[in-house]
C-alpha cells in the first residue's frame, strides 16, 4: 500500500520519498513541516485503504458469529468427530504465545530491575493484555456451550491440564489488569489506587511470571496425552518445554515488530538500543530451542523422519527454515542485528515460523492418525480476523488515549546513533 | 490416581469375541432401541438397499455402537470404558465419570464444550452432536441405567451367539482366557484392552491380528492419564522453585541498584 502511495509521487525526487520513509521512521523527530504534510498525504491514503479493509472483515465477523451463534458449530465450522480442534485453538495458541513479552518484560523490568527495558514494559503489557482478552474471547466461541464458560470455576478437575490452563489465563489476566491500572489510573489521578497498586506491583509481576510459565508451557502439555495420534515429529515429552521456549523468541519478536509499526502508524518509537536489545534475546533463545530440538530428535532416534518423502516433513522444515535458521541468520549478522529493517525481518520471520510451529502441532500432525485433512471453514477464517482487527482497534484507541509509550527527549549520543542507522537504512535501499 | 476404581472385582464389563459373531445386527438395534436414538442405517429408513446396511454404518451422535465386515469378520465398535479414562482425567470440568460399577458416564449439565475429550480418547469414541446449538458428547455407556438393574447390558442381551457377554470383569477376562486356551488355532493370541490404555472394561479377542479388524495397534500400553501426569507433577516444583528465584533476584537487583546510586552518590559528592 505504502509502496504503491510512494510510487504514485513520482514526481517528487528520490531524497525527498526517502526522507519521507526515514521520517516515518524515526519516530517523527526532526520533522519539517513541508514533510509533515507529505506524511499525512499518506497516512490519509493508507487509512482509507484499511477503513475499507476493516469494514469488510466487521461485516463477515458479525456474519460469521451469527451463523456460529444460531446455526452451531457443525455449520460453521469444518470440524467433525475426526478433527474436534482447529484454526481457534491454534490461534489461542499464537495468541497467547505472541502475548508473552508481558511477562518476560514486566520480569526484566520490575524483578531483575533492567532500567532499559522498562520503557517497553506498557507497551509490552498493553499488547498481552489484549492478546489474551481475544484469546478468551475465541475460547468461548469456540466452546460447544459458551453459556457454560464458568464451569471451571466452581467445577474442578485438577487433573485436567485444560482446567490448569483455565485458572492460569483467569488469574494472569487479573494480574495483567493490575499491571495495566497504572496506565488508567494516573490519567484519571486516582492517586490512592495508584498508591496501593504500586505496593502490589512486585508480587504481582512474580505471580504474573508464575502463571505465565504454567499456562504457557500447559499448551503443549494438552498433547502429552496423544503420543499415538501427533506426528513423531513434533510429539516430544519435553512438548510443555518447547512451548515455553519458543513462546519467549515470539513474544520478544511481536515487541519488535510492534515497535516497528507503532513508530509508523503513531510516530511513537522505541530506540534501537532497546531493540537490539531485544533481538539479542530472540537470537539466544532461537539457538537454544534449535539445539535442543534436533538433540532430542537424535536421541529419540527419530532423525531418518527428517528425511522422509513425507507433508509432515516438509512442514517441519518449513516451521524450521522459517522460525529458526532465517531469523538466526540475520540477528547474528553484525550488520543486521543493530539496524531496523534487520531487526524488523528477523522479529517477522520469528513470529512466521511461531505460527507455523502451532498450527503444525495443532493440525498438520494430527492429519494422518485422524485420517482426515482440515481446513478452516469461511465463518472460521472470518471470526478470526474480526477478533484480530478488535484487537488492533483497541491497541490503536489505548495507545491513542493513554500514555503508554514514553517520549523521552534522547540524549546527544543516542540522536546521532540514530541517525547513522536512519542512514544506513536509506543506504540500503 | 485414586479416584478411578482400580479395584475391578466388582465392575462390569464386556467381551466381545469377533470369531464368534454372525453379524446379524441384533446388539445394534438393541443399543439403538435401549438409548431411544433415531435409525440411522438406510434400509430401516425404508430406503432401497440390502437388510445388513447397517454394517455401513459408523459412530455418530446417534449410534453408540457399530458392527463392521472385515471380509467374513465382523468387529463392533464401541466406548471401551478404560480403566483409567483419558476423556475423564483430560475435561476441565469433571464431566466424565468412571463409575464403580465400571461404565464411564457423561454429564451434560457439566459439560462446557471444549471437545478435550474427543481430541484425547485413544480409540476415537467419543461424538459430538455437531448440528446442535448446544451440542452434547455421546458415546455407549455400557447401559448404565439397565445394567445396575439387570446386571447385563442391551447388546449382550440381544446377541444369539455369546460374541458379546457381558459380566463382571474377572469373569469375562477368565473367559476370554479360556477361549483362546481351548481353541489356540481359532484365536489370535491377544485380548484386546487388557493392556491398552491401561486396561478397559470391554475386551476383545479376535481370529486375526487387531489392526485388521480397525482396531488402533498404536494405543499405549499404559494408562493415558499418566502422561500427562509427568508433566502436571512438575507444577509444585516449577511454582515453588520459581517463587523464591524470581522473589530473591528481586530482593537482588534492588539491593544492587541501589547500592550503585550510593556509590554514585557518593562520588559526585
Amino acid at each position: 500500500m505504502q509502496k504503491s502511495e510512494v510510487r504514485s509521487q513520482k514526481s517528487e525526487d528520490r531524497d525527498q520519498r526517502s526522507e519521507i520513509k526515514g521520517q516515518v521512521l524515526k519516530t517523527g523527530r526532526h520533522r519539517n513541516s513541508q514533510s509533515e504534510i507529505r506524511n499525512l498525504k499518506l497516512n490519509g491514503a493508507k487509512l482509507s485503504f484499511w477503513k475499507i479493509v476493516a469494514v469488510f472483515i466487521a461485516v463477515v465477523g458479525v456474519y460469521s458469529l451469527f451463523v456460529r451463534f444460531t446455526k452451531g458449530l457443525g455449520a460453521s465450522t469444518n470440524l467433525s468427530d475426526f478433527v474436534p480442534w482447529g484454526l481457534w485453538i491454534g490461534i489461542d495458541f499464537i495468541g497467547v504465545g505472541l502475548a508473552a513479552a508481558g511477562f518476560t518484560i514486566a520480569a526484566t523490568a520490575h524483578i531483575f530491575h533492567n532500567h532499559k527495558y522498562e520503557s517497553i514494559a506498557r507497551p509490552a503489557i498493553l499488547s498481552a493484555y489484549i492478546g489474551y482478552m481475544m484469546v478468551v474471547a475465541l475460547l468461548v466461541i469456540d466452546l460447544g456451550k459458551p453459556e457454560n464458560f464458568w464451569h471451571p470455576l466452581v467445577m474442578w478437575n485438577i487433573h485436567s491440564v485444560m482446567f490448569e490452563i483455565t485458572w492460569c489465563v483467569i488469574c494472569y489476566s487479573t494480574i495483567l489488569t493490575i499491571e495495566f491500572a497504572p496506565v488508567v489510573l494516573e490519567k484519571y489521578k486516582f492517586d490512592k489506587l495508584l498508591k496501593i497498586i504500586k505496593k502490589i506491583t512486585p508480587a504481582a509481576v512474580i505471580l504474573g511470571v508464575l502463571f505465565s510459565t504454567l499456562h504457557q508451557s500447559s499448551f503443549g502439555s494438552l498433547y502429552l496425552i496423544v503420543p499415538a495420534k501427533v506426528y513423531p515429529l513434533w510429539y516430544s515429552s519435553f512438548l510443555p518445554v518447547h512451548f515455553f521456549i519458543s513462546c519467549i523468541a515470539a513474544g520478544l519478536s511481536m515487541i519488535i515488530l510492534s515497535a516497528y509499526l507503532c513508530a509508523r502508524a503513531f510516530k511513537q518509537g522505541l530506540n534501537i538500543r532497546i531493540l537490539s536489545g531485544l533481538g539479542k534475546g530472540v537470537l539466544a533463545v532461537l539457538i537454544i530451542e534449535l539445539v535442543f530440538k534436533f538433540v532430542e530428535l537424535y536421541s529419540t532416534g527419530k532423525f531418518s523422519l527428517l528425511f522422509a518423502q513425507t507433508g509432515e516433513t516438509y512442514f517441519f522444515w518449513l516451521e524450521i527454515f522459517l522460525g529458526s535458521v532465517i531469523p538466526i541468520w540475520i540477528l547474528a549478522n553484525p550488520k543486521y542485528k543493530v539496524n531496523r529493517t534487520g531487526l524488523y525481518f528477523a522479529s517477522i520471520f520469528t513470529i512466521s515460523g511461531f505460527i507455523l510451529n502451532r498450527m503444525n502441532v495443532c493440525v498438520t500432525s494430527l492429519v494422518r492418525s485422524s485420517g482426515q485433512s482440515y481446513s478452516p471453514s469461511f465463518e472460521e477464517v472470518g471470526i478470526t480476523l474480526f477478533l484480530i482487527l478488535v484487537s488492533v482497534l483497541a491497541f490503536k484507541f489505548i495507545v491513542e488515549n493513554f500514555r503508554v509509550f514514553e517520549e523521552k527527549v534522547h540524549d546527544e549520543v543516542e540522536v546521532s546513533k540514530e541517525e547513522i542507522e536512519t542512514k544506513d537504512l536509506i543506504f540500503d535501499k | 490416581m485414586s479416584e478411578y476404581h482400580l479395584d475391578i472385582d466388582n465392575q462390569f464389563g464386556l467381551l466381545f469375541d469377533a470369531s464368534e459373531c454372525i453379524g446379524c445386527g441384533n446388539c445394534y438395534e438393541a443399543c439403538k432401541k435401549e438409548n431411544d436414538l433415531p435409525a440411522t442405517n438406510p434400509s430401516r429408513l425404508g430406503l432401497a438397499g440390502a437388510d445388513k446396511d447397517f454394517l455401513k454404518d459408523h459412530l455418530s451422535d446417534k449410534t453408540y455402537t457399530v458392527v463392521e465386515e472385515y471380509g467374513d469378520i465382523y468387529a463392533r465398535k464401541m466406548c471401551m470404558h478404560c480403566l483409567e479414562p483419558a476423556c475423564a482425567s483430560v475435561c476441565p470440568v469433571g464431566a466424565f465419570e468412571k463409575t464403580e460399577l465400571g461404565p464411564v458416564l457423561y454429564n451434560a449439565d457439566k459439560c462446557i464444550g471444549c471437545r478435550y475429550c474427543m481430541q484425547a480418547c485413544p480409540h476415537n469414541v467419543p461424538r459430538y452432536e455437531w448440528g446442535s446449538t448446544s451440542p452434547r458428547v455421546r458415546k455407549c455407556i455400557l447401559c448404565y441405567d439397565k445394567l445396575k438393574k439387570d446386571g447385563i447390558t442391551a447388546c449382550a442381551e440381544a446377541c444369539p451367539v455369546e460374541a458379546t457377554i457381558s459380566g463382571k470383569l474377572p469373569d469375562l477376562i477368565t473367559e476370554a482366557k479360556r477361549r483362546i486356551k481351548e481353541n489356540p488355532d481359532k484365536y489370535y493370541p491377544h485380548i484386546y484392552g487388557l493392556e491398552e490404555a491401561g486396561g478397559s472394561n470391554v475386551i476383545i479377542i479376535s481370529p486375526v491380528p487387531f489392526e485388521q479388524l480397525g482396531y488402533s495397534s498404536k494405543v499405549p500400553k499404559q494408562s493415558m492419564p499418566t502422561f500427562t501426569m509427568q508433566a502436571m507433577e512438575k507444577i509444585p516444583t516449577v511454582v515453588s522453585v520459581g517463587g523464591i528465584f524470581l522473589t530473591g533476584m528481586y530482593w537482588l537487583t534492588k539491593r544492587k541498584n541501589q547500592l550503585a546510586k550510593e556509590e554514585n552518590g557518593k562520588g559526585k559528592g
